[in-house]
């Protein structure tokens, strides 16, 4: 059982039988007033968001899902294929159950595919993955203008912000939680 | 945190800069014990326990005491703690400006107030015009006034009491009348219900209201300050219902303040503040986040 204290992003509960994950979270307290969790929770089979404020002391149950561990293979169209690491079984998910996990999959990763009721909704990326760094403009060394950091897209054709200083061909660690830029894998 | 750096400059200047302020103003500087046996009783403040003695939420109750004892004008500026407020607007360890004043009343604070952020703002070059999350908000005085029934006028379809009554006053709040507060000037929300007084005294002429107001800049709410309440027995009773509320919600109850109010008898009509400094410097400097302002938050310990 979650509390509202529980709530963040990504947490996964259970609302009049359906799983729903957490999409985006903001804790308020108006002066001297009471916490307020407000919400924004997607269905997980369904695809609808909807939003919901909670109270402290308001209660949750955790979805209902099983996790198994799968490796992610190739996708073709708007179909991602992936492959049960214990049965070899191979199951297809849709683009649109992936939402942001899609910009993290490279061949070969190791996921957790979410399934409910026999049906697989989703996946859980581990929280950081290495990615290429395919496009970027180049750093002019002794450039003091340094403080920002530049746009930069990733071989799964993910875009995001990096430090001036990480070139194209290089790798990088990326929280896959927040999608943003973490370290710069050497060698 | 190295990103910080500029953002941290600029928060030793402010901190600096209210001292130079309030010394100016003839305030005492104090510093109260963190470390207290009782916390102010409030419904919705939850303390951080250290050992048997609680972390202060605040330095409220000691200051009053201050000011019972004769000192009649002092300001502190210090850390506190509340159990589990974090968000992007709140961390669990903060630091806020306290200020009392006796023989003043909330109306007068809010004068004292324009005039504070005024002088910070020109003494770290901003000028009469800062911009926060693309909101041009004017400095100029004066600011805006509104009280909390306006406000539900303005900008909902019930009343403040229709929302008390359904426990809808918080989220309506939050979600239908702060954002648009304080736009294009800083703006006082002032008197609250009486359900909300808190340690503030009521209106003699509508005791239906609480002498209370909170400042807005940029829909964030900065300051709460309060014509403050004098009287014991009245004082009691508020703790007594903020604790029973507290009893209902299954919350920590904790012991009551009695040396406070007991020297409270001897305290003089006065007015108090408590201003977020954490809150100011990210509007000052325009940072959406409090993350961006602290040298580190407590997922970075």
């Amino acid at each position: 059982m979650y509390t509202a204290s529980d709530l963040k992003k990504g947490l996964k509960v259970t609302i009049d039988n359906d799983p729903y994950i957490v999409t985006a979270f903001e804790f308020s307290k108006p002066g001297k007033g009471q916490a307020l969790y407000r919400t924004k929770l997607k269905n997980m089979i369904t695809g609808l968001t909807i939003d919901r404020t909670y109270r402290e002391g308001d209660t949750f149950e955790p979805a209902s899902l099983e996790e198994r561990p799968m490796q992610y293979l190739y996708k073709e169209g708007d179909h991602y294929y992936f492959m049960d690491n214990q049965t070899y079984e191979q199951i297809i998910i849709n683009e649109d159950a992936l939402g942001e996990a899609k910009n993290y999959l490279i061949d070969n990763l190791n996921v957790k595919v979410l399934m409910f009721r026999e049906k697989a909704i989703g996946v859980d990326l581990p929280n950081f993955v290495n990615l290429r760094v395919v496009k970027t403009e180049m750093w002019v060394k002794g450039d003091t203008s340094k403080a920002d950091y530049k746009p930069a897209t990733v071989e799964t054709g993910y875009e995001l912000r990096i430090p001036p200083f990480v070139q194209e061909g290089e790798l990088i660690t990326i929280d896959t939680r927040t999608g943003e830029y973490s370290t710069r894998v050497k060698g | 945190m190295a990103r910080r750096k500029l953002a941290l400059e600029q928060r030793a200047r402010i901190i600096q800069k209210i001292r130079a302020f309030f010394s100016k103003e003839g305030y005492l500087e104090v510093e109260t014990p963190f470390r207290i046996p009782a916390p102010a009783p409030e419904s919705h403040i939850n303390a951080v326990l250290s050992g048997q003695w609680y972390l202060h939420t605040s330095p409220e109750l000691c200051m009053k005491r201050m000011l019972a004892a004769g000192y009649e004008k002092i300001f502190q500026i210090c850390r506190c703690w509340r159990e589990g407020e974090r968000g992007s607007q709140h961390i669990p360890e903060f630091t806020l400006l306290e200020w009392y004043r006796a023989g003043s009343d909330y109306l007068s604070l809010m004068d004292e107030c324009e005039n504070l952020i005024q002088t910070l703002a020109a003494d770290i070059g901003m000028g009469e015009k800062i911009i926060y999350q693309g909101h041009d908000i004017f400095l100029t005085s004066p600011w805006e006034r509104m009280t909390v029934k306006e406000a539900f006028q303005r900008f909902t379809k019930i009343s403040a009491k229709e929302a008390l009554q359904q426990n809808l006053f918080d989220e309506v709040m939050v979600r239908d009348i702060e954002p648009g507060l304080g736009i294009k000037k800083p703006t006082f929300l002032y008197d609250y219900p009486s359900e909300r007084r808190s340690l503030a005294r009521l209106k003699k002429e509508d005791p239906a209201v609480a002498e209370r107001f909170e400042l807005y800049l940029g829909g964030l709410e900065i300051a709460n300050a309060y014509s403050e309440l004098i009287d014991a027995e009245e004082q009691r009773k508020v703790f007594e219902s903020e604790m029973e509320t507290r009893r209902l919600l299954g919350k920590e109850i904790y012991p009551m303040p009695e040396k406070f109010l007991t020297e409270m008898e001897e305290m003089p009509a006065s007015a108090g503040i408590a201003l977020g400094v954490d809150r100011l410097v990210m509007v000052l400097l325009d940072e959406k986040r409090i993350d961006e302002v602290v040298a580190f938050t407590p997922e970075e310990l």
